[in-house]
């Protein structure tokens, strides 16, 4: 039986829908919801790259590049002000930062 | 047919190690899940034909953004046991939740694909038989070189901005100061002493 699209847009359904349940359930740790928006990423990026493949246009990969610039460059940032705030409070629950709500 | 069983092969250990990714409770564990998922998708995008994303999704995510996880999550002294709990109290709503978005969005993707049901092709590769990295360069460099460079800018803001974030000047520690150094006159570094014969510096 034949590969089709389908195949690989019901994969990244599946990987996107791990990564907002893995938000859901790991509410408290910053770290795996950081993994958790990798994944929803990454499905995004399957999504891309099967449709340029079914598509035949080599614009849908340039896009995916596109996503993993961001995405590199979210996790830097959400990393380094992880670090930080757990230099300031010596912890990383999340439901403690409320600080700058208004 | 081993290009078929390859997909399902890599599809498997993909949503597999995913999984494992949200639900185990060491988060190193988790990271190096996170890595296993990230290598599948790379073995799913070379079956796609793009190879150059695969490899680049190896670099990046595998090199770069997963050591970098590992880093954080050695270095910081985190009760990770504490965090874990309310998983539990969380799970109803998240099954719930993600049941619902993954029955969407399996029926979109059957309901907007089953039309045509043609086996998927590798991806274009360009007239004239040019490799998958040449031709995303011939239009990388053509058609979308503003959004290569706005990429880059992204990536420069980034490091800045991670770099400013995490720098820290603790009181206390010496620290050469080239303009002091510079500025120093003469006055402020020798003082001359008349010291008398036969007295030394009392």
């Amino acid at each position: 039986m034949a590969i089709t699209l389908t195949h690989y847009l019901v994969v990244a359904a599946a990987l996107f829908t791990i990564g907002v349940f893995g938000i859901f359930v790991n509410r408290k740790n910053v770290i795996i919801i950081l993994m958790s928006i990798e994944l929803v990423l990454l499905a995004v990026n399957i999504n891309l790259v099967a449709f340029s493949a079914h598509l035949q246009n080599i614009q849908g990969q340039v896009f995916a590049m596109l996503v993993l610039t961001v995405a590199a460059a979210e996790a830097a940032v959400g990393l380094a002000i992880l670090v930080t705030y757990f230099r300031n409070r010596g912890g990383i629950a999340v439901e403690d930062i409320s600080q700058m709500r208004g | 047919m081993l290009a078929a069983v390859a997909f399902y092969v890599l599809a498997a250990m993909t949503i597999a190690s995913a999984f494992a990714v949200i639900s185990v409770r060491n988060p190193v564990h988790a990271v190096l899940f996170l890595i296993l998922a990230f290598f599948n998708a790379a073995g799913l995008f070379v079956l796609l034909g793009a190879e150059f994303l695969a490899m680049l999704l190896v670099v990046v995510y595998v090199g770069a953004v997963a050591v970098l996880f590992l880093f954080v999550v050695m270095m910081l002294d985190v009760d990770f046991a504490e965090l874990r709990q309310g998983f539990l109290s969380y799970l109803p709503a998240g099954l719930v939740v993600a049941g619902a978005l993954f029955a969407e969005l399996a029926l979109v993707a059957y309901a907007a694909t089953s039309a045509d049901g043609a086996p998927i092709a590798l991806a274009p590769a360009g007239e004239g038989g040019v490799t998958n990295a040449e031709a995303i360069g011939r239009v990388l460099y053509t058609e979308y070189l503003l959004v290569f460079q706005l990429a880059g800018l992204i990536l420069f803001v980034a490091m800045i901005g991670a770099i400013v974030l995490t720098l820290r000047h603790r009181p206390g520690v010496r620290r050469q100061d080239i303009a002091a150094q510079v500025g120093r006159k003469r006055s402020e570094g020798v003082e001359l002493k008349d010291i008398r014969p036969g007295q030394g510096l009392g």
